[in-house]
């Protein structure tokens, strides 16, 4: 085994982090957080001119998955903006494979200048894990579709150009069949967006969409073939898009914030024995939750499908992370509690932050239960329990 | 980047898998209990030169890195082979690298005399609770700034297999040693940093044995409810018992990974090259550290997986009968015999650069 990531995958790594030295600006992260939009289109515009967004779309790109680990990696650890990369990524790489020459010349050279944005239309109010449940309809009249109903948590709505949205062409067949995705333009008259706040402070929306016209020419892969194109982009995505690493940037807070915060018991809180052991095993798990990202990118570019390996890495990552904000907000006390920009708040507020925002980690992105249900069935060999 | 194992470990693997299949496993680990010796698979293994692998090949040995012995620890681990395979190998590699050709002796290279290593630093000219004490001939330790060897013929050591053990938890050979009579082999920092290097190639080892204990635990737990029925179904169709099972893979895969990157990293710094510590960006190449996070992410690993294993079992897997408890006792012997877990975090943590000491960012 060799656990380098080898010289082509360095140099891109550097190349990030140079990036990330000169454009992440503390004005930048706090933008992020009082917006609730982890999305800066300045800021993505200027990674697509250093050249580092196009070369690593999955199937686009001459990026493999490794490099595109590193990319989404770095930006995690950096508690950069990227949720908004990652959907744009997703939606370049789904709309590059399924996607007509026409719907790729006019979509792609946008997206990939990281000033145009997507939004993803999957969840509904009434559908979540059991997302192929979905009745948002879709009805073909001549060359254009019409579709009515609403989509739940989709995040960056508000300035995003398209949604890639899943609707129910077909309700006379298992769920699974009568699927179709479209790219639709958010202009379309007859969608509205409302938002939907969040305990974080990260905002998403719910979108309606009335009587929407949508030409055929929006269509991403077959009529009813909806499913197979949800394939497609969580085959992309992998689990190595980001969110596997949350903890790093907490630790790297935490760490500052102990080396000088006095403890009541003397010295500072970097010498708690209780404190000191935590650090360790939250160094531990960021190391465990690394490799087994590293392991699906592997498989990925190595010609794999890594779903069970991306679930494995999602389920371990996402627990540790909250496990280590309850500990680390316990030990910073009162003023852990005390919010970004409060004078005396512990780590500047992100302990605060964290104990807001890891609660959703465990359930964006496939729920805690839905990737146990993942592993046991097909990894342990378990029988279906739904 | 290549998280496949390299052509000559697939085939090592192999034949240690089959080795042990063959020689150790359940059965021969209840028979060799208490002591946690199988004299007759011992002498099955020198003839696999197993015992002289980890040595370099100038001090007579097989030349295998540290990566090629985690792949056999591993091995030995999942079918809880009752032999003292890691402590002689680490032990051995320690000898051969004190520069003096007779401390790694032809006995020794053979296996006809087995080494271990006291883990912990020695308290009162004593080695106390050494895992292999029991069946060591010699007993390599460190007793203050000295690098000390327990022989036959020093006061205090065995008469043979078994002499002094300690009965435990795990049913490992272990034993005190008093290093009364020992001889010194070295003194001084050097003989200090000798003897922890030695530990971090311990930690590492374990943790890869301690992996092979947790993937078997899996897979006893989830033979079993496929098995065993209740309400008229196996009790592995229910989501409560699959979602204790769910958890498991990617425990044991993590705990895997991070033992093969300590063996990767030892080598590597066995051939001089410098690791990074930085876990304020999540980038870590240093032995030691990495050596000390295997070995508790292993021990948690396996102490976890053979816990739920043992509880899908009902109230058989509480029963000697069934094999589980063997998993169960062997992964908290080998997770805590060096030292709590807590306190072993504690020590990792010191090892940290202070915060801000790597690259910058906000």
């Amino acid at each position: 085994m060799d656990f380098s990531l080898g010289e082509r995958a360095e140099a891109f790594r550097d190349e990030v982090r140079a990036f990330l030295d000169e454009h992440l600006t503390t004005d930048v992260v706090e933008r992020m957080h009082a917006t609730g939009t982890f999305n800066d289109k300045d800021f993505n515009g200027a990674m697509a001119e250093a050249g580092l967004l196009a070369g690593a779309v999955p199937g686009y790109g001459d990026r493999d998955p490794i490099e595109l680990y590193v990319l989404f990696n770095e930006l995690e650890k950096a508690g950069a903006p990227y949720d908004g990369l990652a959907v744009t990524m997703l939606v370049a790489g789904v709309v590059n494979a399924v996607g007509t020459d026409v719907l790729r010349e006019a979509v792609l050279p946008r997206l990939l200048s990281g000033r145009s944005n997507c939004c993803l239309g999957y969840s509904e109010p009434d559908h979540g894990s059991d997302v192929a449940a979905i009745t948002t309809r879709a009805v073909r009249d001549g060359d254009e579709w019409v579709v009515d109903g609403q989509k739940m948590w989709t995040t960056m709505a508000h300035e995003a150009e398209w949604v890639i949205l899943l609707t129910r062409t077909d309700p006379d067949v298992p769920k699974h069949k009568g699927l179709t995705m479209f790219l639709v333009p958010m202009d379309t008259p007859g969608i509205e967006v409302q938002p939907v706040p969040t305990m974080a402070s990260e905002r998403t929306n719910a979108t309606f969409y009335d009587g929407v016209r949508v030409h055929d020419r929006w269509r991403l892969g077959e009529v009813d073939g909806g499913w197979a194109v949800m394939g497609v982009a969580l085959a992309f995505e992998r689990g190595v898009m980001g969110g596997t690493n949350p903890a790093v940037p907490l630790l790297r807070h935490v760490r500052s914030w102990a080396a000088e915060a006095p403890s009541p018991d003397g010295g500072t809180m970097a010498d708690d024995p209780l404190l000191l052991e935590r650090t360790a095993r939250t160094a531990m798990a960021n190391q465990v939750s690394q490799l087994l990202t590293l392991r699906a990118a592997w498989i990925a570019a190595t010609g794999g499908l890594p779903g069970l390996e991306g679930s494995m890495a999602k389920l371990y990552a996402t627990e540790r992370y909250q496990q280590a904000v309850g500990w680390f907000q316990q030990m910073a006390g009162a003023e852990g509690l005390l919010s970004f920009g409060v004078d005396g708040a512990a780590a500047d507020g992100w302990i605060d932050y964290d104990g807001r925002h890891s609660p959703v980690t465990t359930i964006y992105g496939g729920t805690t239960e839905i990737n146990r249900n993942n592993v046991a069935e097909r990894h342990l060999g378990l029988p279906r329990a739904r | 980047m290549d998280l496949n194992l390299t052509e000559d470990q697939e085939t090592i693997r192999e034949v240690f898998a089959a080795f042990f299949d063959g020689e150790t496993g359940p059965e021969r680990a209840r028979a060799a209990e208490p002591i946690g010796f199988d004299t007759a698979a011992w002498d099955r293994l020198l003839e696999t030169g197993a015992p002289a692998m980890g040595v370099p090949e100038a001090a007579g040995g097989g030349g295998a890195s540290l990566a090629d012995l985690a792949v056999v620890a591993a091995e030995a681990g999942a079918r809880i082979a009752p032999l003292p395979l890691v402590d002689h190998a680490v032990a051995a590699r320690l000898l051969a690298d004190l520069g003096d050709p007779s401390a790694c002796d032809d006995g020794i290279l053979a296996g006809t005399t087995i080494v271990g290593l006291a883990v912990r630093p020695a308290v009162d000219g004593v080695a106390r609770v050494v895992p292999s004490g029991a069946v060591a001939h010699r007993v390599v330790a460190l007793d203050g700034d000295r690098l000390v060897l327990d022989r036959p013929e020093s006061a205090g050591a065995p008469d043979g297999p078994g002499a002094g053990h300690l009965p435990n938890h795990g049913c490992l050979p272990l034993a005190h040693r008093d290093l009364a009579g020992a001889e010194v082999l070295a003194t001084g920092p050097d003989a200090v940093a000798a003897h922890a290097r030695a530990v971090d190639e311990w930690r590492t080892l374990t943790a890869a044995t301690l992996v092979g204990i947790a993937r078997t635990s899996v897979d006893l737990g989830v033979a079993y409810v496929m098995e065993r029925e209740q309400f008229g179904r196996p009790v592995g169709s229910f989501q409560a018992v699959q979602h204790l099972l769910a958890d498991l893979p990617g425990l044991v895969d993590g705990a895997h990974l991070l033992a093969a990157k300590a063996a990767w990293a030892g080598d590597r710094a066995s051939a001089g090259i410098d690791g990074v510590l930085d876990v304020d960006h999540n980038d870590v190449t240093d032995f030691p550290a990495l050596a000390a996070m295997a070995l508790v992410a292993a021990g948690e690993a396996a102490t976890i997986a053979s816990d739920r294993s043992l509880h899908v079992h009902g109230g058989y897997g509480f029963s000697e009968e069934y094999d589980v408890q063997l998993y169960y006792r062997r992964a908290r012997a080998l997770a805590y015999v060096l030292d709590d877990p807590a306190r072993e975090c504690r020590r990792l943590a010191r090892m940290l650069p202070a915060p801000g000491a790597g690259r910058g960012a906000a």
